[in-house]
């Protein structure tokens, strides 16, 4: 069964003044233990999925289905990772990390301890009683990756989690991740701009086409490049021609705008 | 050797800030005591009316000798309690209500046009109300003293809840928060540096209050000395009780300032 299907989901923001219509009837169904990476204009409604699958927001219409049943009645956790980490500058990263326990109430010396385990492991030492601005952005990255990762998610909604980082950072943590999703097998959706993050961390990747948000395309990631970890795929010979495929899609809308926009 | 002469500068650096400082508070000294010469000077040669400005001497004569004998202290310790009291009710209040606001954006909709006709209204002119109906004495002008500063606390503390970045609660809501733990782990806490910022402008609100609500009813207190010695024309009484007025409201302010010094350095640590 698939764990995660979208049927003929639309969405609209209302406001006084008008209305928008940011995706309609997106359909698309999910593996368990997939990664999917959504790329596509800006504004073209792909943060909305994230945050209709979060259930921070209700879809207007279509039906969103975990493992066969509605969203709402699922027990879905999902661990969401935004542009910037949101770590909480009174707390110390020890305590940003245990706020999803705190929050649910499973608070223990446990999870203390495996909130230290899961530092170490994306590379923290030393830092539990240091308080984020202390931290460079990528250091601060890797503790809201812990914040996720120790709430055991069902799903990791990734909203442009790297494009605040410099270009270095940037590579390692998109290994560091890939390699966390991999080990403790969870799904991901990913929210990207950038084309060659998008194929080298995920399985499949759905393009979508803004005003209203339409899905245009779904690329397949072949499996050679699935098996390699990020930085190595943007080497791999398979690489640059998925990257021109998917590239011809994406400046074929692009240019479309320009000449609507004629700016 | 580099070593060295970056430590030169650095001490150079160091004397130059020192030198700035020094002269600042030499000039702040020499406005001081030319402010009393002059008020001394004026004030024995007639070219002010010693009846009305008395002298820094009198003042002080009559300062200490009030002191001693405790008469000046008892309405000092009156008017200093009120104040604080009507300062931290006048500041919990507002706070209170901002949270009751935050819980219901319905609520906080409704309530808008009314805090703005309560914002706008000078609260002293409250005053005679208060004293019919709570009656002529402390409860009134600590009520004075609190109401000054409610309202205004109450608009930019709710206005600092609902400027808390959106994505903090998202964090949170991803984890299933209630909106109860929101605004403990959340919306509180990263309002706090606004809730330390208007204690430090409702501590001169207070004083505005209480010695409004002396000046009406009481028997008692600094506002009151003000009111005793404008119409038995004592200025000199008038002109001490400003001098304590004006040292303990500094006072207060120095220690609500600390307080925020302290807390800022230990979210900065």
């Amino acid at each position: 069964m698939d764990f995660l299907t979208f049927h003929e989901v639309s969405h609209y923001y209302f406001s006084e003044k008008n209305y928008t219509k940011a995706i309609e009837h997106v359909d698309f169904t999910m593996k368990d233990g997939e990664f999917i990476s959504i790329i596509g204009p800006s504004g073209c409604g792909k943060s909305t999925i994230l945050s209709i699958i979060a259930q921070l927001t209700k879809q207007t219409e279509g039906h969103i289905f975990i493992n066969g049943k509605a969203i709402a009645m699922s027990d879905i956790t999902v661990g969401y990772m935004l542009q910037q980490d949101y770590l909480f500058p009174w707390r110390t990263i020890l305590d940003n990390v245990l706020i999803g326990p705190k929050m649910n109430g499973t608070l223990s010396n446990a999870t203390v301890e495996e909130a230290r385990t899961l530092l170490h492991e994306v590379g923290l030492v030393n830092v539990e009683e240091k308080f984020p601005q202390e931290l460079s952005g990528g250091m601060r990255q890797r503790a809201a990756l812990v914040r996720t990762l120790i709430n055991d998610p069902t799903i990791f909604l990734l909203d442009e989690p790297f494009s605040a980082l410099d270009y270095v950072t940037k590579l390692t943590l998109e290994n560091l991740v890939a390699s966390m999703i991999k080990t403790y097998k969870k799904s991901a959706i990913l929210v990207t701009h950038d084309i060659s993050e998008a194929i080298s961390m995920s399985d499949r990747i759905l393009l979508m086409d803004g005003q209203p948000g339409t899905i245009k395309k779904i690329f397949t990631i072949p499996s050679a490049l699935r098996v390699t970890k990020p930085f190595y795929v943007r080497r791999h010979e398979a690489y640059q021609a998925l990257f021109d495929e998917i590239w011809q899609d994406v400046r074929g809308k692009k240019e479309e705008q320009v000449d609507e926009t004629d700016d | 050797m580099k070593q060295t002469i970056e430590n030169i500068l650095h001490d150079n650096f160091k004397k130059k800030v020192k030198r700035e400082k020094k002269f600042v508070l030499t000039v702040q000294l020499i406005i001081f005591v030319l402010f009393i010469v002059g008020w001394e000077l004026g004030s024995r040669l007639h070219l002010l009316d010693p009846l009305i400005f008395s002298s820094p001497t009198n003042v002080t004569l009559l300062m200490v000798e009030k002191l001693i004998d405790g008469t000046m202290t008892h309405h000092l310790a009156v008017t200093l309690i009120e104040t604080i009291i009507g300062f931290l009710l006048g500041t919990l209040l507002g706070v209170i209500l901002a949270t009751i606001l935050w819980s219901s954006r319905r609520l906080s909709n409704i309530a808008d046009p009314y805090l703005v006709v309560l914002n706008a209204m000078p609260k002293v002119a409250l005053g005679p109300i208060f004293i019919v109906a709570l009656g002529p004495g402390y409860i009134s002008i600590i009520m004075m003293g609190a109401i000054i500063s409610i309202i205004i606390t109450t608009i930019v503390v709710f206005t600092a809840f609902s400027e808390v970045d959106e994505h903090y609660i998202t964090v949170l809501k991803t984890f299933g928060a209630t909106r109860k733990q929101i605004f403990t782990e959340a919306i509180f806490p990263a309002s706090f540096p606004t809730i330390i910022s208007t204690l430090k402008v409702n501590v001169g609100l207070s004083w505005v209050g209480i010695i409004v609500g002396e000046f009406l009813v009481a028997n008692q207190g600094l506002g009151y000395l003000i009111i005793y010695g404008f119409q038995v024309f004592d200025f000199t009484l008038v002109m001490a009780s400003l001098v304590l007025i004006a040292i303990f409201a500094a006072l207060m302010y120095k220690v609500v300032e600390f307080i925020e010094k302290k807390y800022l350095e230990r979210a900065r640590s």
